[in-house]
């Protein structure tokens, strides 16, 4: 590849705006400023010289520029402008004036505080840092008062705050934080300072724009994806098709006539061919003849896998909550039995899985968009054989994470390519290998039996049958047989019910590997039960939404986001032949949401989504226009799911491949949806994940209130639904 | 050597005639803000313009563009429907994640570059090619309306 002079300016210019990199130099994007293009290098975050830098998340220099360092990841839901509001209202910073970076990994400055490690997932970011952000924003904000009194030689209780300035009451007096900036850098941070009365909020609760949206609008946004390098060579790579497969020979003469083929590397169990560019670096994979060991997982399909999960469901679970008598309790009353099947999903972000190395004899340095900094970090030193220190990881916005880059695999396959590749490497996988190779959403079984007596429900046994991926990926979240995600939002389901029994039954299927996945174990759960719900409904002769009520006497927050989401969507009003409502109420993630999706089934069993109305009470919303906004993309997510997502194995292999046949919701089957945010004054729940969690029982239910087909798994089966048969 | 015109400026470059533009311009030329998303045109994260139409770089040869100006996200905001659509995007807060809006914005200016006015089956056809994975079509469709008629929000 060579470069004429024509487009010179452009190659020099960008080699120029990145050529720090080379030095080694942190990569932290300035977000908001918007005048600056992208992929500049600028200081390190953790370079705080001149500047007040009280904490790891706040620096502000003497021209008055506050920067935050986000220690949670922007994958699209809006964290980096909610964490920049709760920083800046206890501060008191001027909104307009705030710059964002990238934190570096460290679990020790940024580990989520719910997991103690960096990493970002779990809808947890704002629930796991409210108190901390506040904290760390209000002691700044005291530093700097402090400073000011100091200067005034006036009682620090005499000084406000607004507007990144400190004024003094009684004379009127103003000094900025700029100004202050160096001074305040002297001042001992305060102990138990206070925090905001609520009813004081300048920020938080407000509809702001988000920080990192306009770079999004003009191609300057910068993904892991698009690091560019000086003297970097891409790579594309193949992986044995049947899971856990090895190469056993590959003839690359086809491949190495290519122009802009430079290597081609053999690892033990993926090819990649490295290029002067990615079309180089593809055709030179689809030249390769490559033979493989397929191994012991070659024979493996969808079948075994139901075969052996069915067979799992039906033993005994290790208890993870039990309430009352549940003997007695399945013994009263009418009894309904059900199970429910739910498949393995890909995550399908839309930036497809890569990452960019250049390893070195004593260095590695990584650009990447991750959900898990420190874990990246690690798992490159271990490939590299490098200390932990000497790895640094340059974190990106991410495009979609979902839970797929809570995994540091691409990161480590990348190093392994990178060992072969003299300067940085930039790998990136075929939407074909992301399908592939994914870490799949496992697919679940649960079994439930219930009893009702009097319209209410008296026993209630379930047992959700599957992967535990806690085990895994975080073994203290994995005790006595019981994965705490993959019950959660079962043992804390919101009804009253006397006798209620839960256990988890570990069920690792066969070859596929299985990871997080948007609505983690509640997009399970809430499938099951609020589809379950339906059917005790029926069998009760009650209406849907009156039957949930009368056991939500305890939980009175879901109650009023039910009977809100019920006004709203005209719920009991009179509907057409075909159309139905189903409803779903979820106490997920400290948030209490209600949804009902409307949707008109045709004879031959396919959907037209009508209008979604949905009521949540998230508690304090930081940002309620993100709160809307993720619920309405979390709903198009989980229906995206619940009406094609299905990975299934044949011969040791994922049969989809790419958007073709791993189907997506598009937008000409997009819905009206409504949000509701109820006004709270409680902390802040989890949004993130909701919506998917939300929407496919809630499709579910309106399915079977159309037509009395009720489906007990996904993706929803047309056939089924043509055929009409009703339980 | 291939000479294109891209965002009004003649660009030379050395690479084989049948690569697709995306790779161009993401590799060869350093313009990140076109995405790859799949490489069979089946989700429009690489859409640019061709003559003012959308099409999927992904799927387009350089060979075949031949001197037929080619514009991209980068410049997109030089014309003032694009301009008004990236205005809209902001106004309404569309974006989540973003990695699909370079060709969310592509398609939506070149929907009302030829039809000023769309309603919603119009906008169902030019942008069903296009796949949102965080799920934002409602505020697209909004969005689009939005500058449509230069509505405020």
């Amino acid at each position: 590849m060579t470069v004429s002079e024509s487009n010179f300016e452009t190659v020099s210019r960008r080699a120029l705006l990145t050529g720090g990199l080379a030095g080694g130099f942190l990569l932290a994007f300035h977000l908001p400023v918007r005048a600056l293009p992208a992929n500049v290098p600028v200081q390190p975050v953790d370079d705080t010289a001149g500047k007040f830098a009280p904490n790891a998340f706040i620096r502000i220099d003497a021209s008055g520029t506050t920067t935050l360092v986000m220690p949670q990841v922007e994958m699209g839901q809006g964290v980096y402008t909610s964490i920049s509001m709760i920083l800046a209202e206890e501060l008191d910073a001027d909104f307009s004036r705030v710059a964002l970076e990238h934190a570096p990994p460290s679990d020790k400055l940024y580990g989520n505080p719910m997991f103690g490690i960096q990493a970002t997932g779990n809808s947890n970011s704002i629930r796991a840092w409210w108190p901390h952000l506040r904290t760390a924003g209000a002691v700044a904000r005291a530093m700097l008062v402090q400073a000011a009194a100091r200067q005034w030689q006036v009682d620090p209780s005499g000084c406000t705050t607004a507007n990144s300035e400190v004024m003094h009451k009684d004379s009127g007096r103003k000094l900025s934080y700029g100004e202050l900036a160096l001074a305040a850098g002297s001042e001992v941070p305060p102990k138990d300072v206070p925090l905001k009365d609520a009813r004081d909020f300048v920020l938080i609760g407000k509809p702001l724009k988000r920080l990192d949206t306009p770079d999004k609008v003009n191609g300057k946004a910068v993904y892991g994806i698009d690091a560019i390098l000086p003297n970097m060579k891409f790579a594309t790579l193949k992986a044995c098709p049947v899971f856990g497969g090895k190469v056993a020979k590959v003839d690359d003469s086809a491949a190495k006539k290519i122009p802009g083929v430079q290597k081609v590397v053999v690892a033990d169990d993926f090819v990649a061919v490295v290029g002067d560019h990615m079309w180089a670096a593809k055709k030179g994979l689809d030249a390769l003849v490559i033979d493989w060991n397929e191994g012991p997982n070659a024979h493996v399909s969808s079948a075994d896998v139901w075969r052996d999960l069915r067979a799992a469901s039906e033993k005994d679970g290790a208890v993870a909550k039990s309430v009352g008598d549940i003997a007695k309790g399945l013994a009263t009353g009418d009894r309904l039995d059900a199970a429910y099947e739910l498949p393995f999903l890909a995550h399908a972000t839309m930036e497809p899985v890569n990452a960019t190395v250049h390893l070195k004899p004593d260095s590695c340095e990584i650009w990447t968009g991750t959900q898990i900094m420190t874990r990246v970090q690690s798992a490159a030193a271990k490939a590299a054989g490098l200390p932990v220190e000497k790895v640094i990881v340059n974190n990106h916005l991410l495009g979609g994470g979902f839970g797929r880059k809570l995994e540091p695999d691409m990161v480590v396959s990348a190093v392994r390519i990178a060992k072969e590749v003299d300067g940085p490497v930039k790998v990136v996988w075929t939407r074909e290998e992301d399908i592939q190779h994914d870490v799949y959403r496992p697919a679940y079984r649960d079994t439930i039996s219930a009893t009702l007596s009097d319209g209410k429900i008296v026993g209630w046994k379930y047992r959700v049958s599957g992967s535990a991926v806690m085990a895994r990926w975080f073994p203290p979240g994995f005790q006595k047989g019981v994965d705490i995600d993959g019950v959660d939002s079962a043992i804390d389901m919101p009804y009253d019910i006397p006798n209620f029994h839960v256990e988890f039954m570990q069920a690792e299927p066969p070859a596929v590997p299985t990871g997080f996945w948007r609505g983690v174990g509640p997009n399970n759960n809430v499938f099951a039960i609020e589809s379950f719900m339906d059917e005790l409904a029926k069998k009760a002769g009650k209406d849907p939404i009156d039957f949930r009520r009368s056991m939500l006497g305890k939980n009175p927050r879901l109650l009023a986001a039910l009977n809100l989401a019920a006004e709203k969507s005209g719920w009991g009003q009179p509907l057409p032949d075909r159309v139905g409502r189903g409803v779903c109420v979820q106490p997920s993630f400290a948030s209490f949401i209600a949804t009902v999706v409307e949707a008109e089934i045709d004879r031959l069993g396919e959907v037209k989504l009508r209008r979604i109305t949905c009521a949540v009470d998230t508690g304090i919303a930081v940002n309620p226009d993100t709160v809307r906004a993720q619920l309405e993309g979390g709903l198009i997510f989980g229906l995206t799911a619940a009406l094609y997502g299905d990975i299934t194995v044949d011969k040791g292999r994922v049969q989809q491949s790419n958007f073709n046949d791993y189907r997506m919701l598009r937008i000409d089957q997009a819905p009206k949806i409504e949000v509701h945010v109820i006004k709270s004054g409680e902390a802040p729940g989890g949004i993130g994940e909701t919506g998917a969690t939300a929407g496919p029982p809630a499709l579910r239910n309106a399915i079977y209130a159309a037509t009395g087909v009720a489906l007990r798994r996904l993706p929803i089966d047309r056939a089924l639904i043509a055929a009409g048969r009703k339980t | 050597m291939t000479t294109l015109t891209i965002n009004g400026r003649s660009v030379t470059f050395d690479a084989p005639e049948d690569t697709p533009l995306l790779w161009v311009l993401r590799d060869v030329l350093g313009m990140t803000g076109t995405k790859f998303g799949c490489g069979i045109a089946q989700c429009g994260a690489c859409t640019v313009h061709i003559d003012g139409k959308a099409v999927r770089s992904c799927m387009l040869s350089v060979g075949a563009v031949r001197d037929r100006p080619i514009t991209t996200i980068e410049g997109i905001g030089a014309s003032p429907v694009g301009a008004k659509v990236q205005k809209a995007w902001l106004d309404l807060e569309v974006i989540q994640c973003g990695y699909c809006q370079s060709g969310q914005i592509m398609s939506a200016a070149a929907l009302l570059a030829a039809t000023p006015n769309p309603d919603d089956s119009d906008i169902d056809a030019a942008m069903a090619g296009n796949i949102c994975r965080c799920g934002t079509y409602v505020r697209i469709r909004a969005a689009i309306k939005q500058a449509a008629s230069g509505r405020q929000s």
